[in-house]
């Protein structure tokens, strides 16, 4: 299978030979084409970086981020043995925001897998049976639009109680319409094309033909929605901390950390602004990969 | 086409537009009313408070009607609803629909200044960006998209009432109005620009703007954002067009050919765009609207859904979602009125 | 097609410049101070239900109330120990212990102008039964009932007033429940001329006012201000500030902010951080007074674990009291471990607890827990008792108690508080009236522990602590009419409960309230009365 010139004529040949091979070759050409752009590398870089320190974060970090130190409250950055300073309970802030990384990814990454795929089945349901049940689910995908995505999420949130596994299951929850939207479109143009017809006409049932036909033809206009979305994500979960609804104290999580220094803003600001720098850094990384990839994969789709 | 069967079929659509516009509706009641019913909280003791006698909290849960089963209680909702009575209030013990009259307009006036900025900025800047494609004015332009796109717009708020009330002391700070300048302009629309403008007083209209500005220019950075980028997109697919190569051709001027045919045919596309931007605005402003103590919709219905104020809850949903569709569909509308291939 | 686009760029641009013009016109930062005859208090006014003094039973409320409404019995301002007249000009009580006959001041008019009599007295008080709204009991406990109100409330003439109580209790705990926001007299003919459907216009009194008090409520707008315009003719003094207005500002920051601007005259709810800032800072001062809200820490019988009373004592001493004190609470809360507040009769000063961990250790060993368990604590979701409850979890993680934080609304709290469904739990109690029996209503009288009994208002019975002797300590208490004797009494309850009960009480209330130096005589009325606005200067 290893053509002429090895692994990089391989991946560029324009006769490609297997399947695996032409979409290897189409991911090589776009990320070719990605890494042109100086922004989209930033923003690579800016995740690459969440993801070691996350990894990292016992190493990294300084201090036991919960550890408190009544002695020791509001210190200014640079105090000793505090790079970022301490918080009101005389916590090492660099410590703490090293370790609210892992909780970001974590929330980026559950509600990520969770509402696509779901926005994913009830969208090629709904677009390739038809009928009644595409008006029953589209009209719950109406409803769920409808409603201000904060307040749903809170309304979840003060329902379930809560913390920070109920504040992904209400994103979640709030996130799911617009995939349902977007792969219900994709299926409509896909359920009378021919290759589906063929595949019906061999006898392949209705769950077959989604799961294994439909569903992975949807997939890559999804996945530039949820890179478009990782950003949204995490600033609604931010939102949730702040207003208390998020992780439960002790938790490091970066928009709870806002919230509890927003009391401090005016002598010391370090508390409140260093957490709300670390969102706006991991957002932006999260906007100029998926800006990038919008771009290179499909330049007309733009978000609401 | 005969016109009956033009008219019958308009008549067909509106139907099924109300038959789904109803039931949506009909499905945001049900929704919300399940969410307030399954909250943590006694909805009793949000009425009686922390050390009622039982009698008093038996007479409460009558009163309520919380002894009925929830079907029937769902039925009852309903049908004062349909008959504009959407209950009182446990929080503020006023009708519901009255304190909606009070609060809303505050997240109108904010949405809608915020939305002006964006325009006013956001529509030049996608403009620039799509004339000056690939180079660095584009690429410039793009970044601040994106860092408002990036921005937690709470931090933001924070931030900005910290430096330009705090710290300079450019603007007015939280709420609507310094207290002193409430109540001397009657309120007949309940936003205090139009108030002020309606009677004459500069001086309260200047105090509300005051206080305004910060948290619309807060909330405008992601509308900015937004319109600038969809601006762009919409002037690159009209420069790309046949009748600009003609037009170049014919030696009109630039600016001509940017400003008034390319920007020209991308407004249609771009109306939709403002009223969607819009339509985020009202329902997205809620934490805009507590970093700066704006007494408004989104700051009601938290506040509301926090104390297991249930009515206030419903009342505040069910007008945010008629305003979220009414917008669309009024977008939808106008699209099909302006633009005669859209027909 | 281009001629509308024009048009709407046009009509779009317009709209968006003009409300930019006026700014450009006024320059920033030239803003006047605030008026000199209003007074400008930003505060917390959320609590806010209601106007009604029949049913206000939150600080905001009472506080509003204090100036636009009399009570027939009164606080001093200048001296809030003893009580002194009010509407009633003096009072009697006769021999059988249980009637007390009160003399009205003559000449007084209610904002109306209607002459204030007995009759509107009558009314208020019998109101105030009949509406059974919460604070109700306040009264009730006294045996008045809608039944029996022709008989125990009653006058006799224009400006005489007599009220039956059913059992001969201290003087004072009667008199001093007078003093109560329930106690307010309204305006009856201005009431009922907005009855509704018999509801003794109830509704209308919740955003109306018809008081005989230094202000009159002008408007109130829930969660954002209210405001109140003087009554030129109070009978105790004329008030020096015309207008009032008391505005909802959540944060602390904010708060100083308005402060620092010249934006408010007074911010009453600022962080020990913020007061600390202002310390020094020109034209602005601090004052400072101890009021009746305490901050404990209840653990719930019911749970396996807490009902050990070893466990319970652990506890107690697992809390870091004087840290707390010196750091997070610095200067907003006073350590104190009993459940009268200090200046109440019969406080009880002894502080037995402090942060031992080697002691609760040891006494977790006792228990057969060494190993330490895991328990959550309820707490509201503000950030200084999330500040406080962190403080908890991390000493009680010192003797192996691990601690998750249940965090919630004020009322997400209080439900599971009341169906005695938490575990630990941070809470505060204010008192409802400025006599002991409030506190040790509450705290230390529980007749009756089953589920069944429902007595959700007493916090003994939401931590199912069952001691019949301690409530009967309580209920004699009540009876004992010479005020020393009544105070040892107390004295006993509170040291009873004090070692065994299944509450850490650990703070009173001192509230800081910033202001410009020019303002003199906002009182905020101590442990025993709320905050006085016409008696402030500027």
């Amino acid at each position: 299978m290893a053509a002429r010139g090895g692994p990089s004529a391989w991946l560029t040949s324009e006769t490609p030979a297997s399947r695996l091979q032409a979409r290897a070759v189409r991911g090589y050409l776009a990320w070719r084409r990605l890494r042109r752009n100086p922004l989209t590398l930033l923003g690579i870089a800016i995740l690459l970086a969440l993801v070691l320190v996350a990894l990292a974060a016992p190493w990294l970090a300084t201090h036991d981020p919960l550890a408190q130190n009544l002695d020791g409250r509001l210190l200014p950055p640079g105090s000793p043995g505090h790079l970022l300073g301490t918080d009101d309970l005389g916590r090492d802030i660099f410590s703490r925001l090293v370790h609210g990384a892992g909780i970001t990814l974590t929330i980026v990454a559950l509600v990520a897998l969770t509402a696509p795929a779901a926005g994913l089945l009830i969208g090629t349901l709904a677009g390739y049976l038809g009928g009644w049940v595409d008006g029953l689910l589209m009209r719950l995908t109406d409803i769920v639009l409808a409603f201000p995505r904060l307040i749903l999420a809170l309304a979840f949130v003060a329902a379930l109680g809560p913390g920070i596994e109920n504040a992904i299951l209400a994103i979640a929850i709030t996130a799911w319409p617009p995939y349902a939207r977007l792969a219900r479109a994709e299926t409509l143009t896909l359920r009378n094309s021919d290759y589906i017809s063929a595949i019906r006409l061999q006898g392949a049932g209705t769950p077959r033909i989604l799961v294994g036909h439909v569903m992975p033809l949807c997939l890559s206009s999804v996945i530039v929605r949820v890179t478009l979305d990782m950003a949204g994500i995490i600033l609604t979960a931010a939102g949730l901390g702040f207003l208390g609804l998020g992780a439960q104290p002790p938790t490091p999580e970066w928009g709870a950390m806002i919230s509890a220094g927003r009391r401090f803003l005016l002598d010391q600001w370090w508390v409140a602004t260093l957490p709300g720098l670390a969102i706006f850094v991991v957002a932006l990384g999260f906007n100029l990969l998926g800006d990038g990839l919008r771009d290179l994969l499909d330049p007309r789709s733009d978000r609401p | 086409m005969a016109p009956r069967a033009g008219a019958g079929r308009a008549i067909a659509l509106a139907a099924r537009l109300l038959i789904s516009l109803a039931a949506t509706f009909f499905g945001l009641l049900l929704v919300t009313f399940l969410i307030a019913r399954v909250v943590p909280i006694d909805p009793v003791i949000a009425v009686v408070g922390e050390q009622a006698s039982p009698e008093t909290v038996a007479a409460a849960v009558r009163e309520l009607g919380l002894d009925k089963p929830l079907w029937q209680q769902f039925a009852i909702y309903l049908g004062k609803v349909l008959q504009g009575d959407f209950g009182t209030s446990v929080l503020t013990a006023r009708p519901v629909l009255e304190d909606i009259a009070r609060v809303f307009p505050a997240t109108l006036e904010l949405a809608t200044l915020a939305t002006f900025l964006g325009v006013l900025i956001g529509l030049p800047l996608g403009v620039l960006a799509a004339v000056k494609q690939g180079r660095w004015p584009d690429h410039l332009i793009r970044l601040l998209g994106l860092f408002g796109y990036s921005m937690p717009v709470f931090w933001l708020g924070l931030m900005a009432l910290l430096v330009f009330y705090g710290q300079l002391g450019w603007t007015a700070g939280p709420g609507r109005l310094d207290v002193f300048y409430e109540d001397l302009v009657p309120s007949v629309t309940g936003v205090i620009l139009l108030d002020a403008a309606l009677a004459g007083d500069w001086e309260v209209f200047g105090n509300a703007l005051s206080h305004l500005i910060l948290p619309a220019g807060v909330l405008a950075a992601y509308a900015l954002a937004y319109i600038a980028r969809m601006t762009r997109s919409l002037m690159l697919e009209q420069l790309g067009q046949e009748y600009i190569t003609t037009a170049r051709a014919k030696g009109i001027s630039e600016a001509r050919i940017v400003w008034r045919h390319a920007l020209g045919n991308a407004l249609v596309p771009l109306i939709t765009v403002i009223a969607l931007s819009y339509a985020f605005l009202l329902e997205g402003s809620v934490l805009t609207e507590i970093v700066f103590a704006w007494p408004g919709l989104g700051s009601y219905i938290t506040n509301a859904l926090l104390s297991a104020d249930m009515n206030a809850v419903l009342g505040g949903t069910i007008v945010v979602g008629a305003v979220f569709i009414g917008i669309n569909l009024l977008s939808d509308l106008l699209y099909r009125l302006v633009d005669p291939r859209a027909r | 097609m281009t001629l509308l686009a024009r048009r709407l760029l046009a009509a779009a641009l317009a709209l968006g410049l003009a409300p930019l013009l006026p700014l450009a016109l006024s320059p920033p930062g030239a803003r006047a101070d605030t008026p000199p005859d209003s007074l400008l208090i930003a505060t917390q006014i959320d609590d806010l239900v209601s106007l009604d003094p029949a049913e206000i039973f939150e600080f905001s409320g009472a506080d509003a109330a204090n100036n636009i409404y009399d009570t027939l019995v009164a606080f001093d301002p200048r001296d809030l120990g003893p009580l002194v007249g009010g509407i009633a000009e003096r009072w009697s009580l006769e021999a059988d212990g249980r009637t007390y006959r009160f003399k009205l001041r003559e000449g007084l008019r209610f904002h109306s102008g209607n002459p204030v009599t007995a009759e509107d007295a009558v009314f208020s008080l019998r109101r105030a039964i009949l509406l059974q709204q919460t604070p109700s009991f306040i009264l009730a406990q006294f045996g008045f009932t809608a039944e029996n109100l022709d008989e125990t409330i009653t006058s006799d003439g224009p400006h005489d007033l007599t009220l039956r109580v059913d059992k001969p209790y201290a003087p004072s705990f009667f008199l001093t429940c007078l003093t109560a926001t329930i106690g307010a007299v309204v305006d009856k003919q201005t009431v009922l001329a907005n009855e509704q459907d018999g509801d003794l216009g109830h509704n209308w009194l919740k955003t109306h006012s018809a008081g005989s008090g230094a202000y009159r409520l002008r408007v109130w707008k829930p969660n954002e201000l209210y405001a109140l315009d003087a009554n030129p003719d109070y009978w105790r003094q004329r008030p020096a500030m015309r207008r009032v207005f008391v505005r909802h500002i959540a944060e602390s920051t904010t708060q100083r902010l308005l402060l620092e601007k010249g934006d408010t005259d007074i911010a009453r709810n600022l962080s020990p951080e913020d007061i600390e800032a202002l310390a020094g800072r020109p034209g602005l001062k601090v004052e400072e007074d101890l009021k009746g809200p305490l901050l404990y820490l209840a653990m719930n019988q019911k749970h396996p674990i807490l009902g050990k009373p070893p466990v319970v004592e652990a506890i107690k001493h697992l809390i870091d009291y004087d840290g707390l004190a010196r750091t997070l609470l610095r200067g907003q809360f006073v350590p104190h471990q009993a459940f009268l507040p200090k200046t109440y009769l019969g406080a009880l000063d002894e502080q037995p607890y402090a942060l031992d961990v080697a002691k609760a250790r040891a006494l977790l060993a006792e228990a057969g827990l060494a190993e330490g368990f895991a328990i959550t604590l309820s707490v509201r979701n503000v950030p200084e008792r999330l500040q406080i409850a962190q403080s908890l979890q991390s000493t009680f993680g010192q003797a192996g108690i691990e601690v998750a934080l249940r965090s919630g609304t004020a009322k997400q709290v209080l439900t599971s508080y009341r169906a005695r469904k938490h575990e630990l739990l941070l809470g505060t109690w204010g008192p409802d009236y400025p006599d002991p029996h409030t506190n040790a209503d509450t705290f230390a009288h529980n007749p009756d522990n089953s589920d069944a009994a429902g007595l959700t208002g007493k916090l003994m019975w939401r931590n199912a602590w069952d001691d019949p002797t301690l409530s009967a300590m309580t209920e004699a208490a009540l009876l004992e009419r010479d005020a020393e004797t009544r105070a040892a009494l107390y004295r006993e309850v509170q040291r009873r409960l004090q070692r065994q009960g299944p509450f850490a009480i650990m703070f009173q209330q001192n509230i800081q309230s910033a202001m410009r130096d020019s303002v003199e005589g906002f009182v905020t009325g101590g442990a025993v009365a709320n905050s006085f606005y016409w008696t402030v200067t500027k």
